[in-house]
């Protein structure tokens, strides 16, 4: 037995005894994720049990180095372990901005210092990161951000907005992009950890089109953060910005990710003789959805095996992420029309209170949020295809 | 397996490329409608590229092929798609070396296949009687005459049938259009008795046949497969050849993409490229994103055809959506392109019509998301 078949008998194996069964079934909504963090309430003891037995093996993170709370896995030991839960409908023991953005970013610009402080509280579901980068007067024109950071010898003293900061709220810690030099656009932004605990900061929930509040507007009155958590040089964090972003961008793209519509078109349409969908331009957009998604779906591994192959990706990230979230708002656009008017119940158990709605409503999002289409679009055209500014 | 191409497969697509653009680009297409030749393409440049291997890349080494499979046919198709190269290396290399595989007997395989594969012999299928690509519809009439057949009607679309050695014929042995069973498929020369060929120009400046079967005699040995069992065996080898025409189409897509955008940034107007206009910028990026989601399933599907098995959902999803990009492509490079591209002087106009000509070979989009709806249920 190869050394990959027999880590994927030990995993099956080690997964079968571990895994609560309760955890082997699908997740109903928002209220199912496991976010982790000082604030989070377990949903239920499989939820906690499932969290702190994975986080015992490292398998939040496979791949982060051991001595960083990691598996310490290889790329394929990896792609087993994912597979092996997929097999058995494992949920993700943890779902977590610090896994997806900030971790990336620490091990490639952080010291080993900020990597051993920072990194395994994540890896464990301990602290709940939030990001804060948007500001009222810095979308789509991120570079322009103004909120300033003083600089005290030790330490900065922080003042400012950020807006658009995923769960600020329910985080304990933030990874912030602060002006340090107001005469250079880009080449005058840090990129500064501090607690959201800290005297000064004060968050409050956006209200969305969906119902929901996800998001947070975010001030800092005279926030004390220190200089050991600056991560990279100062006035670099713009490279650090961008490092991050193209995981971000890489994590909302995989939304795209399709789980085929053909079963809830034939539960919900019915078919004819001919066991095709009877309403016949819904079955048309619907297949012409599919090949898009299929195709799409296909991409994405083919990225991961360039990346397996050693070839550099770059902006490719911008195109997965604008292509996967259009793909995303397409199918949820689709999901609505399959379902009919029962899409438009906002309330009550028969609807899980507007499940289907309000996940439509919040696609909408996701073509705006880690960088608009447009913006990425801009990224390909200059750095992929070289078109003049 | 890993979708990449591997270190041979790289190999054969660079000297595939380097090949056809030396010995075949599209200014020998164009010189070849300008003679109007009717031959259509250059017997030396393919006696030439079944030297370099193209003619028998689905034909076993023992067979003096070069075993490279789909996906190296789709790497070779595609280089094509970008030089125009006219050639029967569809007609005979990829449709017809797929058919016999799949439906003939050894000794119809070690007759034939070898003789593909050297460029020797040219074999095409004629598979279309209407307009539309619709197998089962088949009305060409097989009937038993002593030992053999004796077949009568019509088939169309048939690529350089007007040249070809041999034809493989679809015709219906038993049954009414529409039925699956009762199909069969026969080879016949194209100088047999009683068949009359009539070549058509083709807008693409490519050359296909007409042909009348008035009562063609063909012996039970040129029956390819069991009688009335055809169609399961061409449908899988027309899905081979589906997902080798999605990578044609996708080799036309990616080099009209590459030219209009190398033209983006030369063209002036308004003292600046035109390529930094935003609005062209974004159009650009988003054929971009289609070209590369068209080569991963066109990719997808070589592989998954190599692997063997029934590839119909893989070979619906890369001929319908390679189509889709191609049209999109052509369409884009000509508006982007502006006048310029209009002209018969620039070459723009080659790509465009014969992109519609492959679109249309054996199922165009329409017909593929159909199909592709079936296989998956729905």
């Amino acid at each position: 037995m190869s050394d990959l078949e027999a880590f994927r008998a030990e995993t099956r194996a080690w997964l079968e005894d571990n895994c609560p069964p309760s955890m082997r079934t699908p997740m109903k909504g928002e209220a199912d994720f496991c976010w982790g963090g000082r604030k989070f309430k377990f949903q239920s003891d499989d939820q906690k049990k499932w969290l702190e037995r994975m986080a015992s093996r490292g398998w939040t993170v496979p791949t982060w180095p051991k001595e960083y709370g990691g598996g310490g896995l290889s790329k394929d030991e990896a792609k087993i372990l994912a597979s092996e839960m997929k097999r058995i409908k494992a949920r993700s023991p943890l779902t977590s901005f610090g896994i997806w953005m900030l971790g990336p970013a620490l091990l490639k610009f952080g010291t080993h210092e900020q990597k051993l402080e920072h990194l395994p509280p994540i890896a464990r579901g301990e602290i709940r990161w939030c990001q804060g980068y948007s500001e009222p007067n810095a979308g789509s024109d991120l570079a322009s951000l103004a909120t300033k950071a003083e600089d005290k010898g030790d330490h900065y003293i922080i003042n400012g907005q950020k807006i658009w900061t995923s769960y600020a709220d329910k985080a304990d810690w933030i990874f912030c992009l602060i002006r340090t030099d107001t005469s250079s656009k880009h080449e005058g932004i840090s990129f500064i950890l501090f607690d959201m605990a800290s005297e000064g900061v004060s968050t409050k929930p956006i209200k969305l089109i969906s119902g929901y509040s996800p998001f947070c507007e975010t001030f800092f009155d005279d926030v004390k953060a220190y200089k050991k958590n600056l991560v990279g040089e100062v006035n670099k964090g713009w490279t650090v910005a961008k490092y991050l972003l193209t995981h971000e961008r890489t994590g909302i793209s995989e939304m795209g990710l399709p789980v085929p519509l053909n079963r809830l078109a034939v539960d919900k349409l019915g078919t004819n003789g001919a066991g095709e969908l009877s309403e016949t331009m819904l079955r048309h957009q619907i297949a012409e959805h599919e090949i898009d998604a299929m195709s799409f779906m296909f991409t994405m591994e083919r990225a991961q095996d360039e990346v397996k192959a050693g070839n550099e990706m770059g902006a490719y990230s911008s195109f997965l992420k604008a292509y996967g979230t259009e793909l995303n708002k397409d199918r949820h656009e689709l999901i609505v029309k399959i379902n009919g008017s029962d899409a438009f119940e906002w309330e009550g158990q028969f609807s899980n209170n507007g499940e289907i709605a309000r996940s439509w409503l919040r696609t909408k999002g996701n073509s705006i949020e880690g960088g608009t289409t447009e913006v990425q679009l801009n990224i390909i055209s200059k750095r992929v295809l070289g078109l003049p500014g | 397996m890993a979708l990449v191409l591997n270190e041979e497969q790289q190999l054969l697509k660079e000297s595939a490329e380097g090949f056809l653009t030396e010995k075949a680009p599209v200014s020998q297409l164009r010189k070849l409608r300008d003679d109007a030749d009717e031959t259509g393409f250059s017997k030396e440049l393919w006696t030439e590229m079944s030297e370099m291997g193209f003619a028998g890349l689905l034909v076993d080494e023992e067979q003096g092929g070069t075993g490279f499979g789909y996906v190296g046919a789709g790497i070779v198709a595609e280089a094509m798609g970008k030089t125009l190269s006219a050639s029967p290396f569809m007609a005979s290399g990829v449709v017809a070396a797929s058919v016999i595989k799949a439906a003939g007997s050894d000794a119809q395989k070690e007759a034939l296949l070898p003789a593909i594969a050297a460029g020797e012999v040219i074999v095409t299928l004629a598979v279309d009687e209407t307009s539309r690509h619709a197998p089962e519809e088949t009305v060409l009439k097989a009937e038993k005459s002593g030992d053999g057949y004796k077949l009568s009607g019509m088939k169309t679309f048939v690529p350089e049938g007007h040249v070809a050695d041999k034809i493989i014929v679809l015709a219906r042995t038993s049954g009414e259009a529409g039925d699956t069973e009762g199909l069969s498929l026969f080879l016949v020369d194209r100088g047999a008795s009683g068949l009359i060929v009539d070549r058509t120009v083709s807008v693409d400046s490519r050359n296909w046949a007409k042909l009348t079967f008035e009562g063609v005699s063909a012996g039970a040995d040129a029956l390819l497969g069991r009688e009335g069992k055809a169609y399961g065996a061409l449908d899988g080898a027309l899905d081979g050849a589906r997902i080798v025409v999605a990578a044609e189409l996708l080799g036309i897509a990616q080099h009209c993409f590459d030219e209009t955008v190398e033209y983006l940034k030369e063209r002036k107007q308004f003292g600046v490229p035109i390529g930094s206009f935003q609005a062209l910028q974004h159009r650009a990026a988003q054929l971009y994103s289609e070209i590369e989601i068209t080569r991963s399933a066109v990719l997808k599907a070589l592989q998954m055809a190599d692997a063997g098995g029934n590839v119909s959902w893989f070979a619906s999803l890369a001929k319908a959506k390679a189509s889709k990009t191609a049209e999109l492509a052509t369409n884009e490079a000509i508006q982007m392109h502006g006048g310029i591209g209009m002209t018969d002087e620039f070459d723009m106009g080659f790509y465009i019509k014969r992109a519609r000509v492959l679109q249309h070979l054996y199922g165009d989009f329409n017909y593929h998301a159909d199909r592709f709806a079936r296989c998956s249920g729905y």
